[in-house]
């Protein structure tokens, strides 16, 4: 029997660190199975917004849904019981505990202990090269392994909802190629994705949606094929060719 | 080579041991929960008087006394937490210290008033081992090896259980850990009751081998501290090798002048140390 999925619903989300405000009523909405993106430049709010769907930042307006489970009054650390797995922006891995002992720390809540090898033959058949590097040391890898490390751990709750922050940040383009295909292969396992992209070009095409954000508001939305054509879009954040 | 130097060397590396169990507890807390014990040592003189009472008061065996003390220190140990350190979790760094300091005193004081200032000796003693004119103290030979038991208990707590990996994932990055369903105020709990159980641990072994009295913290309480900031405060593996380098220094400083002058040597060269490397001993 299949067990029916929820959504992720947030409708009129303000949000802000002290007197500043970074989240101005955004409402967007994941289905399950879909791959949605949020694109837009530095500083327009998409990693608050993240945070706030794993329960980091507290929204100071709007309601954040994942089904029936109000994800603003519930603690960030119950969430991932919930289902919602968030790879956190710079990855944040522990770089002196092994590749292991790192999934072994993204399997920590009492449910996923108890699959703890079945989700780790998963995490290495999606990653073979995690399987390699099983008992090296996470800090001693290259930025897209380590990547591949902190996806496979944030996969080994078995979640219902993955959330990647910036997934490409930081790395040389050609392995920033590697990640979108490893982003796509997760999603053609029918895992339900939200993606914040500051690369806009390349999110585009491993998504189905995308949510334009700037300045903490949503300026527009669609499927991405629309977004990559429209003029407007590829003007302001294509760099306009 | 001259058998008392060798045997000055062997009874800092047993006593080495015995220092290493307080160190790693306190350097435990401090990585886990970023908060030092102040009142550490106090911890392990309440344990010592839990086993000299139920020993010698009570007439119970050693062993069940030995078991009681640990468990009951460790209790101490989440008590400290959650009547004293959670509250001040977001407090100033010297408000937690004064804090710990606070309780230090109070247990030194409640100590006196309620087993006055007396020496207390469990009168436990194993026959001396003999080795081609080298003497060693069998009390202090089993104490070692139960102090390596307790290192290796918790190296293998932290190495391969879900909560002691969470440990040394926590002592790195605290913030990111709900995003893997763990609550740090539960780990910070487990934590003071893991630091609690090793500081009841350096009871017992202490109880065998030094008369217990209200004061007997001073003896070896700032020592530990010593010894944690010269392995690199939070640094596991750093505290357990300097505690054996501290022992050696403390007691070959006695073998060539007396007690008093090797404590002075061992600070001294702590002095030394922080100038050199204050990141601490072995810090990478």
């Amino acid at each position: 029997m299949k067990v029916e999925e929820p959504a992720l619903v947030l409708e009129g989300i303000r949000a802000g660190y002290g007197d500043f405000q970074a989240l101005f009523d955004v409402g967007l909405r994941v289905s399950p199975g879909e791959a949605v993106g949020v694109v837009g430049p530095n500083g327009a709010g998409k990693t608050t917004l993240l945070r706030v769907i794993s329960g980091m930042v507290r929204p100071r307006g709007g309601t954040v849904r994942f089904g029936d489970v109000d994800i603003a009054t519930t603690p960030s650390h119950a969430l991932p019981a919930v289902g919602i797995a968030h790879v956190p922006e710079n990855r944040r891995l522990f770089p002196h505990l092994t590749v292991e002992e790192n999934l072994r720390v993204g399997a920590f809540i009492p449910a996923a202990r108890k699959r703890f090898t079945e989700r780790a033959d998963y995490v290495f058949n999606l990653f073979p090269k995690m399987a390699q590097r099983r008992h090296q040391l996470a800090g001693t890898m290259s930025g897209g392994e380590q990547q591949m490390c902190a996806i496979g751990r944030a996969l080994m709750c078995s979640p219902r909802i993955l959330l990647l922050d910036e997934p490409s940040a930081g790395l040389a383009p050609l392995v920033v190629a590697q990640v979108f295909e490893l982003v796509k292969r997760i999603r053609d396992e029918g895992l339900t994705v939200l993606i914040v992209e500051q690369n806009v070009a390349q999110v585009l095409r491993v998504v189905d949606r995308a949510y334009v954000l700037d300045a903490g508001r949503v300026v527009a939305e669609g499927a991405s094929a629309e977004l990559a054509a429209d003029p407007a879009i590829r003007n302001s954040y294509l760099g306009g060719h | 080579m001259d058998p008392f130097l060798l045997e000055a060397v062997l009874n800092g590396i047993l006593l080495g041991g015995v220092f290493a169990l307080p160190v790693l507890g306190c350097n435990l807390v401090f990585g886990v929960v970023d908060v030092v014990w102040l009142c550490y040592a106090e911890l392990v003189m309440v344990g010592m008087y839990a086993v000299w009472f139920l020993h010698t008061q009570q007439g119970w065996p050693l062993y069940l006394a030995f078991a009681s003390a640990l468990p009951l220190v460790a209790a101490l140990g989440v008590l400290l937490h959650l009547l004293v350190v959670r509250p001040l979790l977001g407090a100033p760094p010297i408000n937690q210290l004064l804090a710990t300091g606070g309780v230090l005193f109070m247990l030194q004081g409640g100590a006196m008033l309620v087993f006055g200032t007396d020496f207390r000796s469990l009168g436990v003693e194993l026959p001396p081992m003999e080795w081609q004119d080298v003497f060693i103290s069998g009390t202090k030979l089993a104490a070692f090896c139960a102090a390596l038991l307790g290192a290796g208990a918790l190296w293998a707590f932290l190495k391969f259980t879900y909560v002691g990996i969470a440990i040394r994932a926590i002592a790195r990055d605290r913030e990111v850990m709900p995003l893997m369903g763990v609550d740090p105020r539960r780990v910070y709990v487990v934590a003071s009751a893991v630091g609690g159980a090793l500081a009841g641990l350096a009871a017992c072994l202490l109880a065998v081998q030094l008369d217990v009295h209200p004061f007997i913290g001073l003896s070896f309480g700032p020592i530990t501290f010593m010894i944690c900031v010269m392995g690199g405060l939070g640094n596991m593996l750093g505290g357990f090798l300097a505690a054996f380098l501290m022992g050696v220094i403390v007691s070959t400083g006695s073998f060539w002048w007396n007690t008093e002058m090797s404590y002075v040597v061992a600070f001294g060269f702590f002095i030394v140390v922080i100038f050199a490397r204050p990141q601490g001993l072995f810090a990478r």
